[in-house]
């Protein structure tokens, strides 16, 4: 998809609009998966709305969110960053093939104490 | 008085105390628990995408029961709560959404949000009352210092969810001071554990909730409670050296209904 048609798409699908961000950062400061996280929350508000999100489909970072809502609930401006996260995370893996865990991986994930909430909310996030 | 259930998933299997628990209390409130029919998962985890819908049925089916029967919806598994109550909320109030899921159930029908979610925390505080609660105590919890452990699920995204005070609850502290105990505040209740992130990265998870362990601890907790399985799970296998349990079950316990063979 062309990066025009990207943006368009992700904004649409996340209902976010990225033009709200004063870029004070608080969704980063309060972000539990920030050390994980090459791009922080506030820098997918900011290359979303710059158009720049070619790096963050190939990014790591797309699968450190935790859905915690916290950047949500804490952002002054109501941007709701976590949504921009989930709907660049879904133009990625609801392309063909594009799935992040498979059935046949979940294997050597598991420990006999896990419970099937682990399992079905990282399919979830993971997988269309 | 009767409600509709959605023990979901978890509470089947790995989580069978705080189903069994729930059930237990409940009798002893009066309060007849009737199981959805044929409920379904409600997927772990809530899909903030607009355009994501088949992952929001199983939520839909259930409320949908619930509006049927004329009777509210009661979870407990804080993720199960926490993917229903948002997806009533945009059936409530996304137009665009709750018709394309009207349309694709295709029944006579429609259903636009209408039914009330409690949690059963919210069920014990809102409906029962917490005095209620005081009342049914045979065996006070005295001198125990619990800390209650809210995670994410329960309070966020807060415009939806409407528990408590996101940044600072206390419903769980109320109901541990029902039950004859000492509440124990730190400031990580609500941080997440890590939740899911277990599966694919524990070590990121081992952080998160070592964080929460430790700030529990040096606050004087000697034992942590939740609603949530996933939490207790990461809690447990991260390194709490203090009791992790359900909130049902240290209820249970002040209402003289736990065993002592009870367990899985
Ligand atoms: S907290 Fe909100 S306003 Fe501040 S940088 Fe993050 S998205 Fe932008
Ligand atoms: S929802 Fe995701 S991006 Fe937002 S604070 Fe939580 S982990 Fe970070």
């Amino acid at each position: 998809m062309e990066n025009k048609y990207l943006k368009d798409e992700v904004v649409r699908i996340s209902g976010v609009d990225p033009k709200k961000c004063m870029r004070c950062g608080k969704c980063t400061a309060t972000c539990p998966s920030f050390d994980e996280m090459e791009y922080h929350p506030h820098q997918f508000v900011y290359m979303v709305e710059s158009g720049d999100i070619e790096p963050l489909l190939h990014s790591e970072s797309l699968y450190k969110c935790l859905s915690c809502f916290a950047c949500v609930d804490r952002c002054p401006r109501g941007v709701e960053p976590a949504k921009l996260v989930e709907a660049v995370k879904l133009s990625v893996i609801r392309q063909k093939e594009s799935n992040r865990l498979k059935a046949d991986d979940i294997a050597k994930y598991l420990d006999s104490d896990m419970p099937q909430q682990a399992i079905v909310s990282a399919f979830r996030k993971y997988s269309k | 008085m009767k409600v509709s259930y959605f023990p979901g998933c978890t509470l089947k299997n790995k989580a069978k105390d705080l189903d069994r628990y729930t059930y237990r209390t409940a009798e002893v409130l009066g309060v007849a628990l009737e199981e959805i029919e044929e409920w379904q998962c409600c997927g772990g985890v809530f899909s903030t995408a607009k355009d994501e819908i088949a992952s929001k049925l199983s939520s839909v089916r259930a409320l949908k029961a619930a509006y049927k029967k004329g009777q509210p919806l009661v979870t407990v598994c804080s993720g199960c709560h926490n993917v229903i109550k948002q997806t009533n909320y945009v059936m409530q109030n996304d137009r665009d959404f709750a018709d394309k899921v009207n349309r694709y159930m295709a029944e006579e029908d429609a259903y636009n949000g209408e039914t009330d979610v409690y949690n059963y925390l919210e069920l014990l505080r809102d409906v029962i009352g917490f005095d209620k609660i005081k009342e049914k105590v045979v065996n006070p919890l005295t001198g125990k210092k619990i800390g209650a452990y809210y995670g994410c699920l329960l309070l966020r995204p807060s415009t939806v969810m409407k528990m408590d005070d996101p940044e600072n609850p206390r419903i769980i502290e109320d109901l541990i001071s029902a039950l004859g105990a000492e509440p124990v505040v730190y400031a990580n209740r609500n941080e997440c554990c890590g939740g899911y992130i277990a599966l694919e990265d524990p070590k990121s998870a081992e952080k998160r909730s070592l964080d929460i362990i430790r700030n529990a601890k040096a606050n004087g907790a000697e034992m942590i409670i939740t609603a949530c399985p996933l939490c207790k799970y990461n809690l447990i296998k991260n390194g709490a050296d203090i009791p992790v349990v359900y909130f049902t079950e240290l209820l249970a316990e002040a209402f003289g209904v736990k065993e002592e063979n009870d367990g899985e």
